[in-house]
C-alpha cells in the first residue's frame, strides 16, 4: 500500500477529521473550563476505545464481547509499570504491548480453534468477567507486582499521570487534552488507512466470506488474529488515555464496560468508524445528564437504546443518515459512496 | 477416606449447581438458536420471585419449585412475542437485543428492589462426615437437577411433544410444511427455558442471596458450560457440567474459588480448541 494511494481513499474523511481535530486542539484548551476540558479528554479515551471495536466487528466481522478486557489490561499495564519504573514513556509502550501480546495468546486459541463468531463472543466476554473477579480479589499487600499495589476493589488511586518524554514533569490538562485528541485522530486514520491496504481488503473478504477467502488463498484464521490482535492494542491505548484521565479501577474490566462500547458501534452503525465514535460521544453525553438528574438508572436507558436499535435501527445512525442524505441530494451518487464500498470493489 | 467423600460430594453439588443454572440457556439456545444474554437475569429474576412469595407465606417450597418458574415463564412469554419473534435466524441480534434486555432487567430490578442482597434462609440443615460439616441444601440442588433432565430427556425422547420440539429445532420449514406450527414452538420453548432458569434462581436463593447485578456471576458459567456440551440440549449440558464442575471443584478445592473460575474458562477454552462443535457435537452426536 502506497502512501498516495491510501490518501486518494480515504483523502476527504481523514482532511475533515484533520481540520477537526486541529480546531478542537487550537480552541477547546482556552475556551472551555478546566472540568469540561477533563471530561472531553475522558470521551477521547472513550472514542479510541469505539474505534477499537468499530475496526474489528464492523470490518474484521469478529464480535469481541469483552473488548473491555483488552481496554483494562492496557490501563493496568500502565499503572504498574510506571509505578515499578518510574518512567511513564515506557509504561505507555506496555500499555499497548501487553493487550496485544494477550490478544494474540487468546485469539490462537479462538481462531485456530475455528470458534463460530458467536461463540467468539461468549468466550471474549467470560475474559473479560472473569478478569474482573481476578482483579477484584486482589485487595490486601500480598498483592503486588514488584512496587505497585494492584489494589483489589479500590484500584489503583496513585496511577501516574504521563509525563514529558524522558523527564519528569506531568502533562497538565490541557496538554493531555492535546495528547488524547491527537491519539484519536492518529486511530482514526490509522484505522482509515489500514482499510484500505491489500491487508485491509483481505480482512473485509474473509469477512465477507471466510470460505470463499481461504479458497482464493487468503489465511483467513492468520488475518483475524491480527485484526484481532491490532484492535486489542488500540484498545490499550485507549486504557491508557483513561487511566491518565480517571484512574486504574477493576470497572474497567465490568459488564457495563463491554457492554457500552458495543451499543456504541451498534448505534453509530457497523462497518463504520465515525459513527461508533460519535455514538460514543453523544451517549456518554447523555448518560452523564441523565445521571445527573436521577431519574432513572442508566442502565434502563442503556438497554432500551439497545433493544431499539437492534430491532429497528439494525444497521445505525450513520448508515440510516448517509442513505437518507443520498435519498434527498441524489446527486452524486460517487461521492456518496463510502470508502468501504470502494475498498471491497 | 472422609475428606475424599468430603470432596466427592462436593463435586456433585457443584455438577448439579452448574447443570441447574445451564439447562434454561441451553434449552433456548440449542432449540431456537437464540442466545440469551438476560439469561443471568432471569436467573435473578426467579430469586426475587421466590423470596417475596417466601415473604408473603407462600410455603418456601412451592415459592421455589413454583411460583419462581412460573412467574419468570411469564415474562419469557412476554419477551419473546415483543423482541426475540423479530430476530429468529439473525443470532448476534438475539445476542445483542437480550443483552439490552439485561441492562433493562439490572436497571429496573435496582430500581423497584433497591440495590442489596435480599436472602432467605435455607430450608434443610447440614449433615456431618466424620470431622466435616456439609450443607445438605446442594443435594437438594443435585436432585432437582437430575430430575430436570432426566424429564427433559424422557419429553424429548419419548413423547409427541418432544417429536414435534426436535423436528422444529432440526429444520423449520420443513416442520412447518408438515403442519407444525414453528412460532407457537418457539413461543413455547422460550417460555420453558425462561422457566427453567427462574427455577435455577428460586433454589439458589437461599443459599446465595438475590441482588439485582447477580446474573453476571451466572450467565458466562452457564454459557461456557452449554457451549462446551454441543449440540444436544439435554445429554450435552450434563456432561459438560459433569467436566467442569469437576474441575472447578477440584481446583477450588486446591487454590481459592477464584482460581477455580479461572480454571473452569482455560479448561473449557482449551476444550473448545479441540472440540469446537462441543462434547456432543463429534462424540455423543445425535443424542437429545
Amino acid at each position: 500500500m502506497t502512501f498516495p494511494a491510501l490518501l486518494r481513499a480515504s483523502r476527504t474523511h481523514v482532511a475533515l477529521a484533520a481540520i477537526a481535530t486541529t480546531a478542537a486542539i487550537l480552541i477547546l484548551p482556552t475556551a472551555a473550563p478546566l472540568y469540561t476540558l477533563i471530561n472531553i479528554t475522558l470521551y477521547m479515551s472513550m472514542g479510541v476505545f469505539a474505534l477499537s471495536l468499530a475496526l474489528l466487528w464492523g470490518y474484521g466481522g469478529i464480535l469481541c464481547f469483552g473488548q473491555s478486557a483488552f481496554f483494562g489490561l492496557g490501563a493496568y499495564a500502565y499503572a504498574i509499570a510506571a509505578l515499578n519504573f518510574g518512567d511513564t514513556t515506557l509504561a505507555a509502550g506496555f500499555a499497548v504491548a501487553v493487550p496485544a501480546i494477550f490478544a494474540a495468546g487468546l485469539g490462537y486459541f479462538l481462531f485456530y480453534g475455528r470458534l463460530s463468531d458467536v461463540y467468539l463472543g461468549v468466550i471474549t466476554l467470560t475474559v473479560t468477567l472473569i478478569l474482573f473477579k481476578l482483579i477484584n480479589s486482589t485487595g490486601g499487600d500480598a498483592w503486588r507486582i514488584g512496587t505497585a499495589r494492584i489494589g483489589g476493589f479500590n484500584g489503583i488511586p496513585n496511577t501516574p499521570l504521563l509525563t514529558m518524554p524522558f523527564t519528569t514533569v506531568p502533562l497538565s490538562p490541557p496538554q493531555m487534552f492535546v495528547f488524547a485528541t491527537g491519539a484519536l485522530f492518529s486511530t482514526y486514520a490509522l484505522c482509515k488507512g489500514l482499510i484500505v491496504t491489500p491487508f485491509g481488503r483481505a480482512v473485509i473478504a474473509v469477512r465477507e466470506n471466510e470460505m470463499r477467502a481461504e479458497l482464493l488463498g487468503y489465511n483467513a484464521r492468520r488475518l483475524k488474529l491480527a485484526v484481532f490482535v491490532i484492535a486489542a492494542a488500540i484498545a490499550g491505548l485507549a486504557g491508557l488515555l483513561f487511566a491518565n484521565s480517571v484512574f486504574v479501577s477493576p470497572t474497567m474490566f465490568s459488564l457495563s464496560m463491554a457492554a457500552q462500547v458495543l451499543i456504541w458501534v451498534v448505534v453509530g452503525g457497523l462497518g463504520t468508524l465515525f459513527g461508533p465514535v460519535a455514538a460514543c460521544f453523544a451517549l456518554q453525553i447523555a448518560t452523564v445528564a441523565l445521571g445527573k438528574l436521577g431519574l432513572v438508572d442508566p442502565n434502563i436507558v442503556l438497554g432500551v437504546v439497545l433493544i431499539i436499535f437492534v430491532v429497528l435501527v439494525p444497521g445505525g445512525i450513520q448508515p440510516a443518515l448517509t442513505s437518507l442524505a443520498r435519498r434527498l441530494f441524489d446527486a452524486d451518487r460517487r461521492s456518496a459512496t463510502s470508502p468501504i464500498r470502494e475498498a471491497v470493489q | 477416606m472422609d475428606y475424599f467423600l468430603v470432596v466427592l460430594l462436593q463435586i456433585v453439588g457443584a455438577v448439579g449447581n452448574l447443570a441447574l443454572i445451564s439447562v434454561g440457556l441451553a434449552v433456548i439456545f440449542g432449540m431456537m438458536r437464540v442466545i440469551n444474554l438476560a439469561h443471568g437475569e432471569f436467573i435473578m429474576l426467579g430469586g426475587f420471585a421466590a423470596i417475596f412469595s417466601a415473604q408473603a407465606g407462600i410455603n418456601i417450597w412451592i415459592a421455589m419449585l413454583v411460583v419462581a418458574p412460573l412467574s419468570v415463564a411469564l415474562l419469557g412469554v412476554v419477551v419473546e412475542r415483543l423482541i426475540m419473534r423479530r430476530l429468529y435466524g439473525r443470532l448476534v441480534d438475539t445476542m445483542l437485543a437480550s443483552w439490552g434486555l439485561s441492562l433493562l432487567l439490572i436497571g429496573l430490578a435496582t430500581t423497584f428492589f433497591g440495590n442489596r442482597v435480599v436472602g432467605i434462609a435455607a430450608p434443610v440443615g447440614s449433615f456431618r462426615i466424620g470431622a466435616y460439616s456439609l450443607g445438605a441444601y446442594d443435594f437438594v440442588l443435585a436432585g432437582v437437577a437430575a430430575l430436570v433432565f432426566a424429564g427433559g430427556y424422557a419429553l424429548l425422547r419419548f413423547t409427541s411433544l418432544g417429536l414435534v420440539a426436535r423436528a422444529t429445532m432440526q429444520n423449520r420449514e420443513m416442520a412447518s410444511s408438515l403442519g407444525i406450527e414453528p412460532s407457537r414452538v418457539y413461543a413455547v420453548t422460550f417460555a420453558v427455558g425462561a422457566g427453567l432458569s427462574g427455577l435455577a434462581g428460586g433454589l439458589l436463593a437461599p443459599i446465595s442471596g438475590v441482588l439485582p447485578t447477580m446474573g453476571v456471576a451466572y450467565v458466562a458459567k452457564a454459557f461456557i458450560t452449554v457451549i462446551t456440551g454441543g449440540a444436544s440440549v439435554i445429554t450435552g449440558t450434563a456432561l459438560s457440567s459433569a467436566l467442569l464442575g469437576g474441575i472447578n471443584t477440584v481446583s477450588t478445592f486446591l487454590t481459592t474459588p477464584v482460581i477455580g473460575d479461572v480454571a473452569l474458562l482455560l479448561a473449557a477454552t482449551i476444550f473448545l480448541r479441540i472440540l469446537p462443535t462441543g462434547i456432543t457435537g463429534r462424540i455423543f452426536k445425535g443424542a437429545p
